[in-house]
């Protein structure tokens, strides 16, 4: 009796993950298949060999490979400078003492809490007025010091990075910033790993600021490419789901490798 | 030597990239917004168009009928992607704490991994599973219950449904994750010493389990509120920007989308942001305060 239930919970749970993984497996499935195989009756359950034929025209349509290569740019260029400037304020906001200390964290902390949309159109207009529309850095600059990040930041020094330490290096003369660069940046490793880690999935994945600041396709990320596949009359949908699938392989790839890191990182907010 | 810097500046240097990005494209912009809520303006007549209306663009906002139709889309896919959520999570949190020992973080991995992927990549795919005449959905209902095909992205009632699966889908697993952290906090003594007392598993449950997350059930809840009446990306993809037939899936954030840069209607769409931000703070609040009041009855 007391059997029963524990096979139903594996049961369920088990179930429930494969309706989670399902839609990968057919996104990789499809984008194996011919535009009209997709469509079979019944459905195609396994690979085909229309891989190539689908890289083909998602190439023709699309300045494909550049619009991956634009991805990368921006992802590692918003992970380059998101780490630098978060690290930077977090461990000052941890660390060190300084007026309106309080008074600017808790306007960090305020950032968060507005909502992507407010942002929407006044920063159309800040990207017009400053004549970035069209360009990268529009992608990458503008959040570069998100507040999660800093928080992120600012918990794992104060937990990790021993105020000692930085009192002995000032006392042999270290410099404020040598310290921060030198002592505190290398203690910070792991935690500079997850964010850069959510800092470039993120940044992959985003949809909504270069859907308002990009306007060539020569210079799309791969979401907005993508997207400017499917509003076409009539969708190829094996090219879609090859680019689709392209998309998402190196996030699993990442996920895979990380996942402990990358959960943690990203629910640091409600756990801590 | 080399250049220093005084150290009591060090701080300031340290939290400026952070006050300058913030100022520039944060603060700045917000204000702007604000201010624009007020005017009459389409960016395409230059800045010196721009005409103080007064309250007319929210007094417009408030008469519009697609404003509402929005409002309530939004409202209906927050409550049918944000309650399965936390039904399905908080059980599934359970079982995978209380049974799959090593297993644990194999699976709550598989449940997470929809939380990481692409918007784009992900609605797409649904949106050929979703396809009407063999899309792989109908067909599966076909053959499981003899259903008739429905025309998920083209029929205002079969819409909605699609968009609040998708959105099902992604957010269950992060909100799993949460559960499942805060289930390790509960002391296992807890449970043995409502076993020696003679409480049953749903006992147990309703006793330990349930109190010892209320809190993150409360963060949750409050996250999924914020993060579904912000939602865009989904439906916004799903239907090309338009909203669907009979903008069935127009979200608020998608009509503000449209009302600036397809109608140009800057000052209505800020007034329109602004009146979002409001509900949303407001059912926020609603939310801490009704959590909070159950706790000073107990």
């Amino acid at each position: 009796m007391k059997q029963t239930p524990k096979f139903l919970a594996y049961a369920i749970v088990a179930v429930g993950a494969l309706f989670m993984l399902a839609p990968f497996y057919f996104m990789f499935v499809f984008a194996t298949q011919s535009r009209t195989d997709i469509f079979n009756v019944p459905p195609p359950l396994f690979f085909s060999d229309e891989l190539i034929n689908n890289l083909k025209v998602l190439t023709t349509r699309l300045p494909f490979w550049k619009n991956v290569g634009w991805s990368l740019y921006v992802g590692l260029m918003s992970t380059a400078l998101t780490l630098l400037f978060c690290s930077m304020a977090g461990y000052a906001f941890a660390m060190l003492e300084f007026r309106f200390k309080r008074a600017l964290f808790a306007l960090v902390m305020a950032t968060m809490m507005v909502p992507s949309f407010m942002n929407m159109i006044p920063s159309f207009m800040v990207m017009d007025a400053l004549g970035w529309i069209d360009t990268h850095r529009a992608l990458y600059l503008p959040g570069a010091a998100s507040a999660f990040g800093i928080f992120l930041m600012r918990q794992f020094a104060a937990s990790t990075v021993p105020k000692e330490l930085l009192s002995a290096a000032r006392i042999d003369g270290a410099s404020e910033l040598g310290i921060y660069w030198r002592i505190a940046l290398p203690l910070m490793k792991p935690a500079l790993g997850t964010l850069g880690l959510i800092t470039f999935i993120s940044s992959w994945n985003n949809f909504m600021n270069p859907l308002i600041v990009m306007r060539t396709a020569e210079n799309y990320t791969l979401p907005l490419a993508l997207r400017s596949l499917f509003s076409t009359t009539s969708t190829e949908w094996g090219a879609l789901m090859a680019g689709s699938a392209i998309a998402t392989l190196p996030l699993i790839v990442l996920f895979v490798i990380s996942s402990r890191q990358l959960i943690a990182g990203l629910t640091a907010g409600a756990v801590k | 030597m080399s250049f220093r810097i005084p150290s009591r500046w060090a701080p300031y240097l340290l939290v400026s990239p952070f006050l300058i990005l913030f100022a520039v494209f944060g603060l700045f912009p917000l204000l702007f917004s604000a201010w624009l809520a007020f005017q009459s303006w389409e960016p395409t007549s230059g800045i010196e168009a721009m005409q103080f209306v007064g309250f007319d663009n929210f007094a417009f906002a408030l008469t519009d009928g697609w404003f509402w139709k929005s409002l309530r889309n939004t409202l209906w896919l927050a409550v049918a992607t944000g309650v399965p959520q936390h039904l399905v999570a908080i059980p599934l949190a359970v079982f995978l704490h209380r049974s799959f020992g090593r297993w644990r973080g194999l699976f709550s991995g598989a449940y997470f991994l929809p939380y990481i992927t692409s918007t784009v990549a992900i609605a797409m795919l649904f949106g050929s599973l979703f396809s009407t005449d063999y899309g792989l959905v109908n067909q599966a209902l076909h053959a499981m219950f003899g259903t008739e095909n429905i025309n998920w992205m083209r029929s205002p009632e079969a819409i909605k449904p699609a968009v609040a699966i998708i959105v099902f889908w992604r957010y269950v697993g992060f909100n799993l994750v949460l559960y499942l952290a805060a289930l390790q906090t509960i002391p296992n003594d807890l449970y043995q010493a409502a076993k020696l007392d003679g409480a049953g598993p749903w006992q147990q449950f309703l006793r330990i389990t349930l109190p010892g997350i209320k809190p993150m059930i409360l963060f949750g809840v409050t996250l999924s509120i914020i993060g579904g009446l912000q939602l865009f990306e989904e439906p916004f993809i799903l239907t090309n920007g338009k909203g669907g037939a009979d903008q069935a899936a127009m979200t608020v954030a998608m009509y503000l989308y449209r009302l600036a840069f397809d109608f140009s209607d800057f000052g209505g769409a800020s007034a329109l942001a602004w009146i979002m931000f409001g509900i949303i703070a407001l059912l926020t609040w609603l939310t801490n305060k009704a959590f909070a009041d159950k706790q000073v009855q107990r």
